[in-house]
């Protein structure tokens, strides 16, 4: 690996001045699982990492019914998953964070790491996609918010600019019956990268089954996370029913364009997009009318 | 360019104060620096375990961290997990269960058996099974590892030998992943 210097900022302040005074030549490190490879691999030539764990409001997740979730930039998969209001109201997004990876991963990685590095297979970002999540950004210029429906423009391409740096993921409080869900498809039980990821978020009119909100998120079948804009509509105002289902699977096939690769055929792919946009849906249904949250 | 710089922590129990370069991983502090060869170089990509070491109560790859970023850490490594000449009870399991052969991944498990039994010392076959997903060995095929760790839990527990044999099913992934496998929804 390449001599770097390294900083750890104790504020965002002095994140914000380090990473601005060195431009493209600084790379913020969290987690440091695909960092650490790429600069192993020569992919990435930072001569500057400025480690943003130090800095407490990018390591904190804060959440009320009022106010949402602030899901820190520097959190650590296994962190999500061991925090109860996770788990409860954002079952989709703590699946998968814990799907990414070995425990030994999730002690470190982040989902706003998992975000910056501009996976098309990342996955987490298909669930976040599914919620609404915006990104709060600070950099030289001052701070911004932006949807991560897209964030990533192509494979290792974000809307990040030199200096930028994610502060922390903003959902909405969940509505009184509303949750999410996250499945990917792999060859192997578990520990791989996604073949097809699907994230799906629904809240529910329990009087009569009838769907207030939906939004699908798709993942590694295309050269962005995709938010499946048309099946997510068309399910607004439906009964939640077996046919309104497979047209919302339909339309999520039609909204992706995968590739051939090692991992799997278009085709392969395509098909795959249907069956887990059936089951993420029927998931994050279940757990809706189920939920009771206000 | 040899730009090295002072790191404090801790290692093992003892307050440690070290010189390394800020591109040092925490696996070539531990080796190179420290003279802590316990810890195994596998394939530096975080997929192996061979690194694995417990900071902070977590099992981590020391490959996919800075040597720096352990500064005000608390690092337990294969080396401080005997007392003395006195094995720990993981590592007496290791022998009597001959789970290992080589030995290369040997370190990685111990520590991820560790940080398993230290915050769940009663764990089911499959929880030690997913713990351990993070190492990697291609010797022993795993079972023997598995009862190892599963003896050592219930001789800390002050209990006999479990029974062994059954092998956990097939399941998807995940929460979702458990309610298909389930049934509640298809």
């Amino acid at each position: 690996m390449h001599a770097i210097n390294y900083e750890a900022p104790k504020s965002l302040d002095e994140a914000v001045k380090l990473l601005a005074a060195h431009g493209e030549k600084a790379r913020p490190l969290s987690g440091g699982t695909d960092l650490l490879i790429q600069l192993r691999a020569g992919t990435r030539r930072p001569e500057f990492v400025v480690d943003i764990k130090e800095i407490p409001e990018l390591a904190r997740i804060s959440f009320s019914l009022q106010h949402g979730l602030k899901l820190g930039a520097a959190v650590p998969c296994i962190a999500i998953h061991e925090n109860g209001d996770m788990r409860k109201y954002y079952p989709g997004l703590t699946e998968a964070a814990h799907l990414i990876g070995s425990l030994q991963i999730q002690s470190r990685a982040t989902v706003g790491g998992n975000l910056c590095n501009g996976s098309p297979a990342a996955d987490t970002t298909p669930a976040l996609v599914a919620l609404g999540a915006q990104a709060r950004l600070a950099g030289p210029k001052g701070e911004r918010i932006v949807p991560v429906d897209g964030f990533c423009l192509a494979p290792g391409r974000t809307v990040l600019q030199p200096g930028e740096l994610l502060v922390e993921l903003q959902i909405p409080a969940p509505e009184r019956h509303a949750s999410d869900a996250y499945l990917r498809f792999i060859p192997r039980n578990e520990m791989d990268i996604a073949v097809v990821g699907v994230g799906a978020a629904l809240s529910l009119d329990v009087s009569d089954d009838r769907v207030v909100e939906a939004r699908i998120g798709l993942g590694a079948v295309g050269p962005t996370p995709i938010f499946a804009a048309e099946a997510s509509k068309s399910l607004i105002g439906k009964t939640l029913d077996a046919a309104a289902i497979e047209r919302a699977a339909k339309l999520a096939v039609a909204a992706a364009t995968p590739i051939d690769d090692m991992r799997g055929t278009a085709e392969f792919r395509r098909h795959v997009v249907g069956v887990l946009t059936r089951r993420t849906l029927a998931i994050a249904a279940e757990r809706a009318r189920a939920a009771n949250q206000r | 360019m040899a730009n090295k710089v002072i790191v404090e922590t801790n290692i093992n129990g003892d307050p440690v104060e070290l010189l390394c370069e800020p591109r040092q991983s925490l696996l070539e502090v531990l080796r190179d620096v420290l003279e802590l060869t316990g810890s195994k170089e596998g394939c530096l990509t975080g997929d192996c375990g061979a690194c694995t070491v417990v900071i902070d109560g977590r099992p981590v790859c020391s490959c996919l961290m800075l040597g720096v970023e352990a500064t005000g850490k608390k690092i337990t490594t294969i080396e401080g997990l005997a007392a003395g000449a006195s094995l720990h009870v993981l590592q007496q399991k290791f022998l009597e269960n001959a789970s290992l052969q080589c030995g290369i991944c040997t370190p990685g498990f111990l520590m991820s058996a560790k940080a398993l039994l230290d915050r769940n010392p009663n764990p089911t076959e499959a929880e030690i099974r997913y713990s351990l997903a993070g190492n990697l060995c291609r010797c022993t095929g795993y079972d023997k590892i598995v009862r190892a760790v599963t003896d050592a839990a219930a001789a800390m527990a002050g209990r006999g030998r479990p029974a062994h044999g059954t092998v956990p099913s097939e399941t998807a992934s995940g929460m979702a992943g458990e309610m298909l496998a389930k049934g509640e929804v298809k």
